[in-house]
């Protein structure tokens, strides 16, 4: 499975290591809901360093898509929001 | 609905990722313009590739400018600081604890514009590496596609064509997505940055930091030399100057002080030596906080003071 860490790159994850990441996926959810700035941190960085950990780069000139993208490391909870929404990306 | 696991949010209940993922793709998709013929598009495509290209080395080019008026503006802060920690000694030496306060104050002021400075550079910094590296990654990727797409031309078949050119389409819209984004993230930071900065020109033009000799605004050397051009006290205050050091060395540094210096001016007032080294010569620059201890007490050094010393190292 290829992740994307937005201003990163795309890396291939094991499936095996997708659960973990699901746990992490799902702390950062509730973290944005309850809006808790600190835990989301904590929760975003933690799902990055997760995807890191378990991942290898995926070559530059690859063309291929990512099944997961996750948002910049350090993108605050309102940025992130905006990228759950329809507003939040730009396109150049 | 009352079951345990929540329902409740649907953006948020839902995965993070794959609802990034899912906004990011169908934003992707609607940026593609597609044409009648599939080719078309492929050279269409390929066109914006290399305006998003341009875009981001303009981008990096804009944060490294940025960079560089906060490093000049370091500079300038920090060669400021430096006189009105001098002007300090200078004041102090004379007896004028007053003038010594005033300057170390706007010396306490420069020192904590400068850490709001380094911080913004080494945020810039970090942005135009991100950018250099995302730029480098799109880069790879146009390659790719533009020989992709050079492949799917030359053995075009209507059939295939389609397949072919959405998996290279979706992989490299992705990529211009996200690098699309840095930009405008960086962007953003930059503009910030530069409102700062801004405000910190205005400042040092306002003379709030300001000391450098010469300029009408610089009130303590003004005062300093109106001082001077009294009579005796100007003989005092060169001799001062010169057992000092001062006007050598910009620098405050640990050196040996023995007291000597402080009681000197004394001594030999009749002497009119301006700026002459000491007869010892061997008389290093002497930290601000051995002066006043006989002349003015130690209230006359502020307690952002002591720190000094060491972080000149």
């Amino acid at each position: 499975m290829i992740v994307r860490i937005l201003g990163e790159g795309q890396l291939s994850v094991d499936d095996a290591a997708a659960a973990g990441l699901n746990e992490l996926d799902t702390k950062l959810a509730d973290a944005i809901e309850r809006g808790d700035e600190a835990e989301f941190r904590r929760a975003l960085k933690a799902l990055a360093a997760g995807v890191r950990a378990a991942g290898t780069p995926v070559p530059p000139d690859s063309l291929q898509p990512s099944e997961l993208i996750l948002p910049y490391e350090d993108a605050d909870l309102a940025e992130v929001r905006k990228m759950m929404t329809d507003e939040g990306l730009i396109h150049g | 609905m009352e079951a345990g696991t929540s329902t409740k949010g649907t953006a948020a209940s839902m995965s993070v990722m794959k609802r990034v993922t899912l906004i990011f793709r169908s934003k992707a998709n609607k940026a593609l313009d597609r044409m009648e013929d599939p080719r078309e598009t492929l050279d269409y495509s390929y066109q914006r590739q290399l305006e998003m290209l341009q875009k981001v080395r303009r981008g990096v080019a804009d944060v490294a400018t940025s960079r560089k008026r906060v490093e000049l503006q370091m500079n300038q802060i920090q060669q400021q600081s430096n006189k009105l920690e001098k002007q300090a000694r200078d004041a102090l030496g004379a007896g004028r604890e007053d003038l010594a306060r005033e300057a170390l104050t706007r010396r306490s002021s420069a020192q904590s514009q400068l850490s709001d400075l380094q911080a913004q550079y080494a945020s810039l910094q970090a942005e135009e590496e991100k950018l250099t590296v995302a730029s480098q990654r799109l880069q790879s990727k146009v390659d790719a596609f533009r020989t992709r797409k050079e492949t799917i031309k030359a053995t075009y078949t209507a059939a295939e064509a389609q397949t072919r050119i959405n998996e290279a389409f979706s992989g490299i819209s992705e990529e211009m997505g996200d690098v699309g984004m840095a930009i405008q993230r960086a962007e953003d930071k930059t503009a910030q940055m530069q409102a700062r900065a801004g405000a910190i020109d205005e400042l040092l033009a306002s003379g709030a930091l300001e000391d450098v000799s010469g300029t009408p605004r610089d009130d303590i050397q003004a005062e300093l030399d109106r001082m001077g051009a009294g009579n005796d006290v100007e003989l005092e205050l060169q001799k001062l100057r010169g057992e000092l050091g001062s006007g050598s060395t910009p620098e405050l540094e640990a050196g040996s002080a023995d007291g000597s210096a402080a009681s000197t001016p004394h001594n030999n007032a009749q002497a009119p030596r301006p700026a002459s080294p000491p007869p010892n010569g061997a008389q290093p620059t002497i930290p601000a906080s051995d002066i006043p201890a006989s002349d003015v007490g130690q209230s006359a050094i502020p307690a952002s003071e002591p720190p000094r010393t060491g972080d000149g190292t």
